[in-house]
């Protein structure tokens, strides 16, 4: 075996757009990209959405996804050159020399067939091994995964795991075949930090034990800074920065780079409870229905005049429900919600207009949250004239106070949402919700969508607000640097009861119940090590096991 | 913007014979009823289509017919959309037994074959052009309620339509601010469908005697008048059904060219 598994030079990727209203053109994604792989080695391709990382990783095995073109350089694996090797040739290597894992698995599997014949399928395709051994193999790999029951797992249907089992699953799919390199696109990225860890530790021991090489696709440093030998920072197509994990964490170079390790530079003061609240939760219970259990049970909890409450919990711990329940869309069970000294009605057909404009939200999707066919004019403007009756000139004026206030300036109202990247969609919910005047906004995961650079500028946005407007935030989040960021009291929640609730200093030190102590040294820190530690001195499996 | 070839045809054609219906008595040669020949005289200089079976001028007889149908035909497919997208739209943002209601009625009728439902209907009313087009407009419109319903269904969990409602806005605005603008385009290619089916029904029942009652022409009538001339060889019975055949194929091409343009495939804006 030569010393180089993956050589490549020169990497050019190009696709076709279709802006609205003009004509299609091509435009360059990738622009000359160079590195190696050596045999067993793991290089970490780091960077915001758009910046090429799968595109990179899909050309690994001569793929462009709809629409995408290699245009130029070389891909040689094992010292052949796959770009200009034939289909039969490519056909080969997929699946076989170089295998993926997708970051969706509950949407790359079959759901139609059982797991293990998924797994075992390429290994067996390219006659790599008998169906037997393959199916040994399997087993194996599922064990080695730390998947329950590896004997019998391979037997149920995708849907028959959990999300993270399945993820795993996936893992050994690609390293069923024995393949030379296998490209990991954001394999935990859906998963909650709780799961995410289980899983990044498995696909680490398996990529030891087997002595692949690997690329591993992520936009998360603290991740792939846990599995990595080397790191490849890209931005907008290009290298902004290589180097080993260590030097990238502790010596970057780049400003960029720097500005990545560095993120979350929000601060924020614990401020002190005031007397009287503007939103008390008492006793509430909720469920949906026609069901027979309760998603929400006897939450307690309390928010201030300009302060944030953080609700944090992983997917199904009913933080999104208990934002359905106070806004109004799920009549809670049992319980009472008192929002500014009036005592709310649990429906939302009746409660009073003036509840509903001091109580805004804003969601985790700008995308969805916009209509498509109305302008950012009309979006911010709606409100105003809804709840003020504003018209004409003063509308317009108050429009433009609100653009300022969110730091998009002139030029924006005539704008379509589609027109808008993922910050300043944000940014124009945030407005929206503004501009309604309101005590309380509810922000459902605003920043899980975006970027963390851009994430940080939406925080700082809503801290600065916090301050001028003297609203308050009810913040459902996973994501505990967000909380730390923002947040003077936490309550966290799991299973639909919440477990821990207090000021942030009380909720972040110790001692720690069990399942706060899981969720807080769940969250991957930056540096080298970190895994292997935490796994070592773990009290509580997560959920997903 | 290229406009495709097929429905640059389809453009000319429609714009023609819409055009013809709207002008007919000023283009028409002769009047709608007027005898001004022998019976099924062929094509010469003064009748281009010869004339029909009592001796009118066809052509004449034509554009007038064409004027009917296509007017029948476009005041029953506005109804059909009016009481279909608005009916469908109000179920889906309702939702719960409104929309059980609404759903399982327009189920009821449809389980009638339309022809049927019509002919009896026509059978006890009396044939106006205002029953005519009721009647076809709220047959018609249990179509369209389907789509728009499925639509709009999907269009109701989004969301702004969920930010919408928070802001305690009314259903009216729900439904025609959030909730039209988003559904339009399945809708316009679907009123071309609908105009065409409605060309058809209106031809078949005139054809069978219960549409548009003599002397006042149209084109299923023609045919049905000068059928008997086929046995002789007479062309008569064929022109009307030319007309409703390119019209059908005109706007079908349109419609295709309208979905192509506004579905969000190949980079088309939503």
């Amino acid at each position: 075996m030569s010393e180089t598994l993956l050589k490549v030079r020169g990497l050019k990727i190009g696709a076709t757009i279709y802006p609205p209203d003009e004509k299609s053109r091509d435009i360059d994604i990738v622009h000359g990209i160079d590195f190696d792989l050596a045999p067993g080695k793991v290089l970490g391709l780091i960077g915001e959405s758009g910046a090429g990382k799968s595109t990179i990783g899909l050309a690994a095995m001569a793929y462009g996804r709809g629409g995408v073109e290699i245009t130029g350089g070389s891909v040689e694996v094992n010292d052949r050159d796959i770009l200009q090797s034939g289909i039969r040739d490519v056909r080969h290597l997929r699946g076989a020399e170089v295998t993926y894992v997708s970051q969706s698995a509950a949407a790359s599997f079959n759901p139609a067939k059982k797991i293990l014949e998924q797994v075992t399928e390429a290994a067996i395709l390219h006659g790599k091994f008998s169906r037997r051994e393959a199916e040994e193999r399997a087993v194996v790999l599922f064990g080695k995964l730390g998947l329950p029951d590896p004997e019998n797992i391979g037997q149920r249907y995708p849907h028959q795991v959990s999300g993270g089992q399945l993820q795993r699953c996936m893992t050994a799919l690609a390293l069923c075949p024995e393949p030379d390199l296998v490209v990991f696109d954001e394999p935990t990225t859906a998963l909650d930090v709780t799961t995410q860890i289980d899983v990044l530790a498995a696909i680490k021991e398996a990529i030891r034990d087997t002595g692949v090489s690997a690329l591993y696709i992520t936009h998360d440093l603290a991740v792939v800074a846990q599995v990595s030998d080397h790191i490849m920072v890209l931005r907008m197509g290009e290298m902004v920065e290589y180097g080993t994990v260590d030097q990238i964490i502790n010596a970057p170079r780049e400003d960029y780079t720097k500005a990545l390790v560095s993120v979350r530079s929000v601060q924020h003061e614990e401020k002190q409870p005031t007397p009287h609240p503007v939103l008390r939760v008492e006793a509430v219970n909720a469920r949906y229905k026609g069901t027979s259990f309760d998603v929400l049970k006897d939450i307690n909890v309390e928010l201030h005049l300009g302060q944030t409450l953080a609700v944090v919990g992983e997917s199904g711990s009913g933080k999104s429900t208990l934002a359905r329940v106070i806004t109004g869309l799920l009549p809670p069970s049992a319980g009472k919600i008192t929002f500014a000294g009036r005592e709310l009605t649990p429906d939302l057909a009746s409660r009073p207009l003036e509840d509903l404009r001091e109580l805004q939200m804003i969601y985790q999707m700008a995308d969805t949250a916009m209509n498509p066919r109305q302008t950012v004019g009309t979006i911010i403007g709606r409100p105003l004239e809804f709840y003020f009756g504003l018209k004409g000139a003063e509308k317009q004026k108050r429009i433009q106070e609100l653009l300022d206030q969110i730091e998009l300036g002139t030029g924006f109202q005539d704008r379509y949402p589609a027109e808008l990247s993922g910050g300043q969609k944000q940014r124009v919910c945030i407005a929206r919700a503004l501009a309604a005047k309101p005590r309380l906004i509810i922000c459902d995961e605003v920043t899980s969508a975006l970027d963390p650079l851009v994430a940080d500028g939406i925080l700082k946005l809503l801290l600065s607000l916090q301050k001028s407007e003297d609203v308050a935030y009810l913040f459902i989040t996973h994501d505990l640097a967000t909380v730390r960021a923002i947040s003077d009291s936490i309550a966290v929640m799991y299973q639909g009861a919440v477990v821990r609730y207090g000021p942030k200093s009380q909720v972040l030190s110790p001692p720690f119940d069990d399942y706060t102590d899981l969720l807080l040294s769940s969250v991957p820190e930056m540096r080298l090590g970190w895994l292997e530690e935490v796994i070592a001195n773990r009290k509580m499996e997560s959920a997903g096991n | 913007m290229r406009i495709p070839v097929a429905a640059l045809i389809g453009l000319f054609f429609t714009t023609l014979f819409f055009l013809a219906a709207v002008f007919a008595p000023l283009i028409a040669p002769y009047g709608m009823a007027e005898i001004v020949g022998d019976v099924w005289e062929p094509p010469s200089d003064q009748f281009l289509l010869g004339t029909d079976s009592i001796g009118r001028d066809l052509l004449s007889r034509m554009i007038y017919g064409g004027q009917t149908t296509i007017f029948i035909a476009t005041a029953a497919t506005a109804l059909s959309f009016i009481t279909g997208s608005v009916l469908g739209f109000f179920a889906a943002v309702s939702g719960g037994w409104v929309d059980q209601l609404i759903s399982r009625f327009v189920d009821l009728i449809m389980s009638i074959p339309s022809l049927i439902f019509a002919l009896v209907v026509l059978s006890v009313m009396p044939t106006t052009i205002t029953i005519l087009i009721v009647l076809m407009g709220l047959l018609d419109s249990t179509r369209v309620y389907r789509l728009a319903r499925a639509v709009a269904v999907d269009i109701t969990v989004m969301d702004y339509v969920e930010a919408a409602r928070l802001r305690g806005e009314k259903i009216g605005w729900i439904i025609f601010r959030e909730t039209l603008p988003n559904a339009l385009s399945p809708l316009v290619a679907e009123m071309g469908l609908r105009f065409i089916f409605a060309v058809l029904f209106v031809s078949t029942l005139s054809f069978l005697g219960l549409g548009v009652q003599p002397p006042q022409a149209d084109w299923g009538g023609i045919v049905k008048e000068n059928k008997e001339g086929i046995n002789y060889g007479i062309a008569a019975a064929l022109y009307p059904a030319y007309a409703i055949a390119v019209l059908c194929i005109s706007i079908n091409l349109v419609a295709d060219w309208v979905l192509n343009r506004t579905t969000s495939l190949k980079g088309g804006r939503g």
